[in-house]
């Protein structure tokens, strides 16, 4: 299958500093994919040129086959976009701003009200149909956002932090409607700087670092290859020095002391029992062990260590 | 990277132009501006009727009158609309596209199917139908007016006259409302944007006509010896003048409303022998002595749309 969404070689300068600095990404249909990476690391530049909106320095992008700079008019109408804090007309009801997006989509009017007030049902919005607005909370306001994305019954939908600033609960309800309408086809490409919600949600996710995509691929695959390991082990003990005791254990992929007595293990594995026997039998004391599945929190974490002594360098 | 673009710019412009215009008119500053304007235009309509009243009869064309004369102290219709026209169109297009960023609106509208251009020409039309719909209203009332209580109807040629005068604040306030939308795009704050209009605004109604003489007096100084110097800083000054977008509309309907008007310009003796003096030219010739006025502000409303437009485009919009 060839993917719905292609980028080769992309560049973007702003002057001399590079937003966008060499992106190579392909996303299948029906998959949710997630951009991640810190604020600045070029998520949103790489959206906006996706979706034509700003023009490569260099490189190549294919939207559902077509080229988002010389069809844009084409591309805009099949794909949807979210964009960071949206914004929509305050003095205007839920329902006039729909039919005013619907308009410019070139939709007719009866087929037009058909679909408002379909999508309005669709994201719990149908009883504010006709309030203004101003009085939406943000989390409405996302909704209405995706409620556009449904009229205009968009093949892909580029949504960029949809969930900054919403309460657990609205963060629960959106990425419920994303996991939906994912299962009907619709191609999802989410920009976020949490990644334990994108980790429950995204098929595939590309780390962003400094305008460049560092690690590409599912979640799982990406956990372990960074962390190696997709356990991770504190353990708490004296009288003894773990990097050597677990030398050679098997599921073990690596040993990191983190202060006196105490170190991290990754290991592909519950690895528990046998660290426990281990230290045992190497003559130490053993205090604490708590295990936990590895996030993308650290996977984060980690790949972004160096970037701290770049940054003070 | 030059590439041939596919579809219309065109696209949505319609949609967006009438639901600028939609907007417009159920805004609170629209209504606000477009009260006081009305509420001048009663009241030096009113006034001018009075003193039309007292000297009914000795004059052919009453109903331009009307728009001409001032009874102290309000000042004439035309010379309220020559200051108030500006204000209105400023209103209406301070905050067209820097508005559109700060309610973090632009991003998800130009994703919809449309060009940029369609969405800067749409604002700038729908201010321009909303100009239009209000000046219309606004003449047909102050003819009523003049009907009520004149009891004459307004011949032909002073309705030609009139709707040309009308035209020409169309184009004047058009200038207007091309200068708000280059401000609205070029700075970002809407605040800042409706300051530097205002600025422009009293700059070319209030200063620039004491400006002019000043200039051309240093420019061209006159030589107490030769006569012709002192033409030439008339001719100076009167260019000067006239990059005002206000004395180009105050010289169209002078031109328009006083059928008397030979010239804009200087006059000499010799060029007036064999005139009737008074007589009123007929509506042609002051169509063709306004011609350039005209000329002008149009030119002035295209160069100020297209440094609009050139700034549009060239923004990124992260918003």
């Amino acid at each position: 299958m060839s993917p719905v969404l292609e980028a080769r070689g992309l560049i973007k300068r702003y002057g001399r500093f590079p937003a966008v600095d060499g992106v190579d990404l392909a996303v299948e249909k029906g998959e949710v994919f997630g951009l991640l990476g810190p604020n600045g690391s070029g998520k949103t530049t790489t959206i906006l040129l996706l979706l034509g909106l700003t023009e490569p320095t260099a490189g190549s992008i294919r939207v559902l086959g077509l080229d988002p700079l010389r069809q844009p008019l084409t591309v805009k109408r099949r794909v949807g976009y979210l964009p960071d804090q949206i914004g929509f007309y305050d003095h205007l009801t839920a329902q006039e701003n729909l039919v005013y997006s619907a308009r410019l989509t070139g939709l007719v009017s009866e087929e037009a009200g058909k679909r408002i007030a379909g999508a309005l049902e669709r994201v719990r919005l149908a009883d504010v149909t006709h309030r203004r607005v101003a009085t939406f909370s943000r989390g409405m306001r996302q909704r209405l956002g995706l409620a556009e994305v449904l009229v205009k019954q968009a093949e892909i939908a580029i949504l960029d932090e949809p969930t900054s600033g919403l309460d657990p609960q609205s963060t629960q309800e959106l990425l419920e409607l994303i996991r939906e309408l994912a299962a009907e086809g619709v191609t999802f490409v989410l920009s976020s700087h949490l990644l334990a919600m994108m980790q429950t949600i995204c098929s595939r996710v590309a780390l962003f670092r400094k305008g460049r995509i560092g690690l590409i691929g599912k979640v799982e695959d990406i956990t372990s290859d960074i962390l190696g390991g997709t356990h991770m082990v504190e353990v708490e003990a004296q009288n003894t020095d773990l990097v050597k005791v677990l030398a050679g254990a098997p599921h073990v992929s690596g040993v990191t002391p983190l202060k006196t007595g105490r170190w991290r293990v990754d290991a592909d594995a519950d690895v528990r029992a046998d660290i426990a026997r281990r230290i045992v039998g190497a003559g130490g004391a053993l205090h604490s062990m708590t295990i936990r599945q590895s996030t993308l929190d650290e996977v984060y974490v980690r790949f972004f260590e160096g970037e701290s002594h770049d940054v003070a360098a | 990277m030059m590439s041939r673009r596919e579809g219309s710019p065109f696209a949505g412009l319609s949609t967006i132009a009438l639901k600028e215009a939609a907007d417009h008119m159920n805004s609170i500053r629209i209504h606000l501006v477009m009260l006081l304007v009305l509420l001048t235009a009663i009241g030096s309509v009113y006034a001018a009727i009075g003193q039309i009243k007292a000297t009914i009869g000795e004059d052919q064309f009453l109903f331009l009158r009307l728009f001409t004369t001032a009874q102290q102290p309000l000042p004439s219709f035309v010379s309220f609309l020559g200051f108030l026209v500006p204000l209105v169109a400023i209103a209406l297009g301070f905050d067209a596209i820097n508005g559109e960023y700060s309610r973090r609106t632009l991003s998800r509208i130009l994703s919809q199917p449309i060009y940029r251009d369609a969405l800067l020409t749409g604002k700038f039309l729908g201010g321009l139908l909303v100009i239009a719909i209000c000046l219309l209203a606004l003449w047909l009332l102050v003819t009523g007016l003049g009907m009520l209580l004149l009891g004459l109807p307004p011949s032909g040629e002073e309705i030609a006259r009139g709707l040309a005068f009308l035209f020409a604040s169309f184009v004047y306030a058009g200038v207007w409302l091309a200068v708000a939308m280059a401000f609205s795009t070029i700075v970002k704050s809407p605040a800042t944007a409706a300051l530097c209009a205002l600025t422009a605004w009293l700059l070319f109604t209030v200063f620039w006509p004491m400006l002019a003489p000043l200039i051309a007096g240093a420019v061209a100084p006159i030589d107490p010896l030769d006569p012709m110097t002192a033409i030439h800083q008339i001719d100076i000054q009167q260019a000067i003048a006239r990059i005002s977008p206000n004395t180009l509309y105050g010289e169209a309907t002078l031109a328009l409303l006083n059928p008397a008007t030979r010239s804009l310009g200087l006059l000499f003796a010799d060029q007036m022998s064999g005139a009737l003096m008074g007589a009123p030219l007929p509506f042609s010739l002051s169509v063709a002595l306004i011609w350039p006025q005209l000329a002008g502000m149009i030119a002035a409303l295209l160069v100020l749309f297209t440094i609009a437009y050139v700034s549009f485009q060239r923004q990124e919009i992260r918003a």
